[in-house]
């Protein structure tokens, strides 16, 4: 054997004995870690579908299937009229049709108000332009339960209890919404406000031709956090209602609860089902828009 | 007709003064192009001429209108920026179209101005696509076609190939020169790179912090430079600067000329010069040589300090002493600010380091 091959083979050998360790080494430890990422997902989605699991099966189950212990998580005879009976259990039409137009309407009053505050505040410089913005930013942080009292006696002085407009006129703009906004508009090139300028394109066209299309993706996000917590909100609709007049869904899906003297839990779940379902299809098909909000950059 | 004129004008950004007291007149139909490293001033100058940033002092024309105050879009200006700045949320059509509706074109007419200027970049493909689908090539030639179809008097181009890569870079370059020719507007244009300043520019004017150093064509940039900066900006490698202390020369008219420094471009100074060429000799040592196929260039170091030769078409030589003759009429000679001293023509019998004066043999005016 020439002192060649030899020397090709003891490398050979070498490189046998040390790379295939190592190598494994490294990728055991990528594995482990990969599993480890997923499991915690696992957990993490769990948590949160959990409750919706067992939301989905309880609006299913009759009421003594509710309290079998160890529970089952599949009805063996899935009870589809529990909707309808839900449905007819108090004024649901009348409970829909106001939780549509509160929250409708909020989000309307907050696009209009929220748009072009945030546009004047990522785009000009006026005189206390800082302390207006400092303004709206300590609006995030003072707790409602510290404000309920003084507002309801304000809309009660204006004879707007018990009034579709009570209830949307205290949410008719919102600061984390000016706020998102902002940084969106923000974010928008400095040199695309400049070419169209030079394209002769006016302040408002700006607005509307550049800057809301390309901030839509914050646009979809915020109305739909608007709309979801407006749908879902039991508080300020409990404070602000005393008849049926203006009352909302989550309101009505609570006098279930009440009216009944045993907790009908099948029935409470079936109704809580059909307040989250808009709001479910809605998601699905904002999903993608919600997700561009948080990564997008504009084009390079 | 699209002639600008700037006169004094100043830019402050807060108490710092980034443009001094300049006039600058750019002709009518020519392709003007604004250099210098960055920081100089000269795409402050060129938004200032588009309307986009306002001048502290001074005055703006184009043609015979004072443009100060007088909004972007009202100018008659079109500017291609640095990164395209295509409106992201519209296809190539709408943008194109933006400006014309902003002008009030009636529709019949948009659509055949859009459509021609389509097909003369090229982009008659492309028009329902959005600007994130197109390659960097395809996204300059919609920001041309934006600019092109408002039909300006004025095309202002903000370093509008610096995003490109080179091949593509060079081909637009070739395009502009032409698309120059063909619509005989006035081109302001803005670049940090002095290759394609030469290649592309009728008219170049060199800013350093915010002061026009020269403003001329390019071969007169190249063999008729102002001053120590122009010299050094203009080609590469760049001119070779030396000191010259030891040339402290006798005027003609009898006063001391002060020559601090010479210089001479790579590309003049000559191995195995023949005998019969007089010129300045320098002896040094190389001490690196690159080649790049049909030119080589060497860095020496000599007594006076280090300079670069460039040979063309000549094998590369491995002496590492060598003997260097700079012709004298390509010798360029320069005061202690650095601006060049003309018609100064310096002959002598010695070597230049060895620090014997040389004669003059004329001194003409000076600067």
């Amino acid at each position: 054997m020439s002192a060649i091959e030899k020397a090709v083979q003891a490398r050979e050998s070498s490189e046998r004995n040390l790379r295939p360790e190592t190598w494994s080494g490294v990728k055991v430890m990528n594995g482990i870690l990969k599993a480890l990422n997923i499991i915690g997902m696992l957990g993490l989605v769990l948590i949160f579908a959990l409750p919706f699991a067992w939301m989905i099966s309880t609006s299913l189950k009759t009421l003594p299937e509710t309290m079998i212990f160890p529970p089952e998580w599949i009805p063996n005879d899935p009870q589809w009229q529990n909707f309808i009976q839900a449905w007819n259990s108090g004024p649901f039409l009348h409970y829909f049709f106001n939780s549509v137009l509160i929250a409708g309407g909020i989000l309307i009053l907050q696009m209009l108000t929220m748009i072009p505050a945030a546009y004047a505040f990522a785009r000009f410089q006026f005189p206390g332009s800082g302390i207006l913005f400092g303004f709206v930013m300590v609006t995030l942080m003072i707790p409602s339960q510290l404000i309920f009292l003084p507002v309801y006696l304000q809309l009660s002085s204006w004879h707007l209890l018990n009034t579709h407009l009570g209830l949307i006129l205290p949410f008719a703009s919102s600061a984390f919404g000016i706020f998102l906004l902002r940084q969106s508009f923000k974010q928008v090139p400095e040199e695309l406000i400049e070419a169209a300028r030079l394209d002769k394109a006016k302040e408002w066209k700006i607005m509307w031709k550049l800057m809301i299309p390309m901030a839509r993706p914050a646009l979809i996000t915020i109305a739909l956090f608007s709309f979801i917590s407006h749908w879902n909100d039991y508080f300020w609709p409990l404070v602000m209602t005393t008849n049926e007049t203006a009352r909302t869904l989550p309101l009505g899906i609570a006098k279930i609860r009440e009216t009944e003297g045993v907790a009908t839990w099948n029935i409470l779940m079936a109704a809580n089902l059909i307040l989250v379902v808009p709001i479910l299809i809605v998601f699905f098909f904002a999903q993608r828009s919600i997700i561009k909000a948080f990564v997008y950059n504009g084009v390079k | 007709m699209g002639r600008i004129e700037l006169k004094g004008i100043s830019k402050f950004f807060k108490d710092e003064e980034v443009i001094k007291n300049l006039d600058l007149t750019i002709r009518d139909g020519s392709f003007t192009v604004l250099v210098g490293p960055s920081g100089c001033g000269k795409s402050t100058t060129l938004r200032m001429i588009a309307g986009l940033d306002e001048q502290t002092k001074g005055e703006i024309w184009i043609d015979d209108k004072c443009v100060n105050g007088v909004p972007p879009g009202d100018r008659d200006v079109a500017m291609v920026f640095q990164n395209y700045a295509l409106y992201p949320t519209m296809n190539v059509y709408d943008n194109i179209e933006f400006g014309l509706i902003n002008r009030k074109v009636p529709k019949k007419e948009r659509e055949k101005l859009i459509k021609d200027i389509a097909e003369i970049v090229g982009l008659s493909d492309y028009m329902k696509k959005k600007p994130e689908m197109l390659s960097g090539g395809q996204r300059q030639r919609v920001a041309l076609a934006r600019a092109m179809v408002k039909k300006p008097q004025v095309f202002i181009l903000d370093e509008p190939l610096s995003n490109l890569d080179a091949k593509l870079r060079h081909q637009m370059r070739t395009e502009l020169i032409q698309l120059h020719e063909r619509l005989g507007t006035t081109f302001v244009y803005v670049t940090h790179d002095q290759v394609e300043a030469m290649s592309m520019g009728d008219e170049i004017v060199i800013m350093n912090k915010g002061v026009i150093q020269q403003a001329a064509s390019p071969m007169t940039l190249y063999n008729d430079p102002a001053n120590v900066f122009a010299a050094q900006f203009i080609g590469t490698p760049a001119m070779n600067i030396l000191p010259s202390q030891e040339l402290q020369l006798p005027s003609a008219q009898g006063k001391r000329h002060d020559i601090a420094s010479f210089g001479f471009r790579p590309e003049h100074a000559l191995f195995h010069a023949p005998a019969a060429i007089e010129g300045l000799r320098l002896d040094g040592m190389v001490l690196t040589r690159e080649s790049l196929g049909a030119e080589n260039i060497y860095q020496i170091q000599s007594s006076l300090g280090m300079f670069s030769v460039k040979t063309f078409l000549e094998p590369l030589t491995s002496d590492t002493l060598v003997t260097v003759t700079v012709p004298y009429e390509r010798l360029y000679y320069f005061n202690s600010e650095g601006q060049r001293l003309r018609q100064v023509e310096v002959r002598r019998g010695e070597e230049i380091g060895t620090a014997q004066a040389p004669e003059l043999v004329s001194v003409g005016g000076g600067l």
